[in-house]
């Protein structure tokens, strides 16, 4: 799943530093110039210290949203209805940890540790998206998020996957092609209960209505207020911005909840046909903020339990070290 | 924080035991271990990625989890990432062909025109 659309912005609110752009500027032209001819940065290539520092925030959440996404799910399933639902899931929960290792070692390769960013996120220094700081409260709500959560990261993710930086989007590759199956087994799911009956209908309705607002704010603030967006689409860290990327999961998924008879919670929701973009109510961003912040229903017991992991886990870890063997950093 | 989760298994976990600070020390991720992975047998191994493992045997079993679950794949090798030598970057240049190289390409040599050449003369 689950690169959010929105890069979080440390909390030291640190802009694009001027003097840092311009520290060797032929290096910094030649590496521009590559860019816009649309090759690839790798690991060993001179970058600079910008572009390099942007890279690990963004592949860093991304990595952290696959970890802690597979909670809300990984929830349900003991209590999945059916054996093949079970299946599903666990194979989906399982493929998310393992985007998350990818997508950790992709930002390795930009020279941060995994104990480190494992350990930005315990104490809350790096963010994750904010989607999973909301709890799954009942089946509809699984489907909910395997159907239209997945769809708005899958949007976000072929986005990124044109990136610049190499490993990032060799990761991203891999990812979109396993994302295919969540979204299609999250839209069987969501159908399921679409067709089924009042009570199962009404679940679902019930769920669009509470996931609406987090699904609006997943792609982050609108662009009027989104700050140093400009350099990190020239260097093509942000392929699309936050209001684009909005729109363009609007235009594909909400006239597939509208031709099932379901309604979704913004009276202003409506595709206007001259400018060809959606317009809606928006959502409340001091909410977004607030729960960015902690202070969202699950943040602390999202974060408690991968301390808990961590902790109960260490054991098993030290077990198997050897301490003769030097770490290192990944090749590509 | 309280038992409120929704999760009966989160919370018969002692949430919050661990205390506040839950430190991961520097290497305790073990290493990293390069993967490649054989598509087909006859087929090259291609580079795929990377796990972390205390060594090359688990360094294999977690590639097989990691990159043998989903696509086609016959065949894994891991090597430790510190032992793969590579070129400088910044080396590229030395890649750069000499413009004329059709001596050490097959469309260098026109037999077929020699031959027609030499048939057309009987």
């Amino acid at each position: 799943m689950y690169g959010g659309g929105y890069i979080f912005d440390e909390p030291n609110k640190k802009q694009l530093r001027e003097e840092e752009q311009h520290d060797e500027p032929e290096k910094l032209a030649a590496f521009e110039e590559r860019i816009a001819k649309g090759e690839k940065i790798e690991p060993g290539d001179w970058m600079p210290a910008e572009y390099r520092r942007q890279l690990i925030r963004l592949i860093e959440q991304h990595a952290h949203s696959e970890i802690i996404g597979a909670l809300p799910e990984g929830t349900w399933i003991t209590r999945a209805p059916g054996f093949k639902r079970k299946l599903a899931l666990i194979a989906k929960v399982q493929d998310e940890i393992g985007h998350g290792q990818l997508l950790y070692n992709a930002a390795e390769t930009l020279g941060k540790s995994r104990e480190a960013m494992i350990n930005d996120l315990l104490s809350g220094k790096s963010k994750y998206s904010n989607v999973f700081n909301y709890p799954a409260e009942t089946w509809a709500d699984v489907a909910v998020i395997g159907f239209l959560i997945d769809a708005a990261a899958i949007v976000n993710q072929v986005a990124n996957a044109k990136g610049s930086y190499g490993p990032y989007c060799r990761a991203l590759e891999r990812i979109c092609y396993e994302e295919s199956f969540h979204l299609k087994q999250g839209h069987d799911a969501f159908i399921e209960l679409a067709t089924g009956t009042p009570a199962q209908r009404d679940m679902l309705q019930d769920a669009l209505n509470r996931w609406w607002q987090p699904i609006m704010h997943f792609f982050g603030p609108p662009d009027k207020v989104s700050s140093h967006s400009e350099k990190l689409m020239q260097w093509k860290v942000k392929m699309a911005s936050n209001d684009d990327m909005r729109n363009q999961f609007l235009d594909a998924y909400v006239p597939k909840v509208w031709e099932l008879g379901l309604t979704l919670p913004d009276p202003a929701l409506r595709k206007n046909e001259a400018t060809g973009r959606w317009e809606y109510t928006d959502p409340d961003w001091d909410e977004f903020f607030r729960v960015i912040n902690g202070g969202g229903p699950c943040n602390a017991e999202r974060l408690q339990v991968r301390k808990w992991a961590e902790e109960h886990g260490r054991w098993v870890r030290k077990a198997l070290m050897r301490p003769a063997e030097r770490k290192t950093f990944p090749a590509a | 924080m309280s038992n409120e989760s929704l999760d009966p298994r989160v919370n018969r976990l002692k949430l919050g035991e661990a205390g506040e600070i839950v430190k991961v020390e520097e290497g305790e991720n073990w290493n990293i271990y390069e993967v490649f992975h054989q598509e087909k047998r006859g087929a090259h191994h291609e580079h795929v990625g990377c796990v972390h493992a205390p060594d090359p045997q688990l360094a294999l079993v977690f590639a097989k989890e990691q990159f043998g679950r989903r696509k086609k794949c016959v065949n894994l090798w891991v090597v430790k990432s510190a032992d793969i030598l590579a070129f400088d970057v910044e080396d590229e240049d030395m890649f750069a062909n000499n413009l004329e190289k059709t001596y050490r390409d097959a469309s260098g040599f026109k037999v077929m025109e020699k031959i027609n050449k030499f048939k057309q003369s009987k």
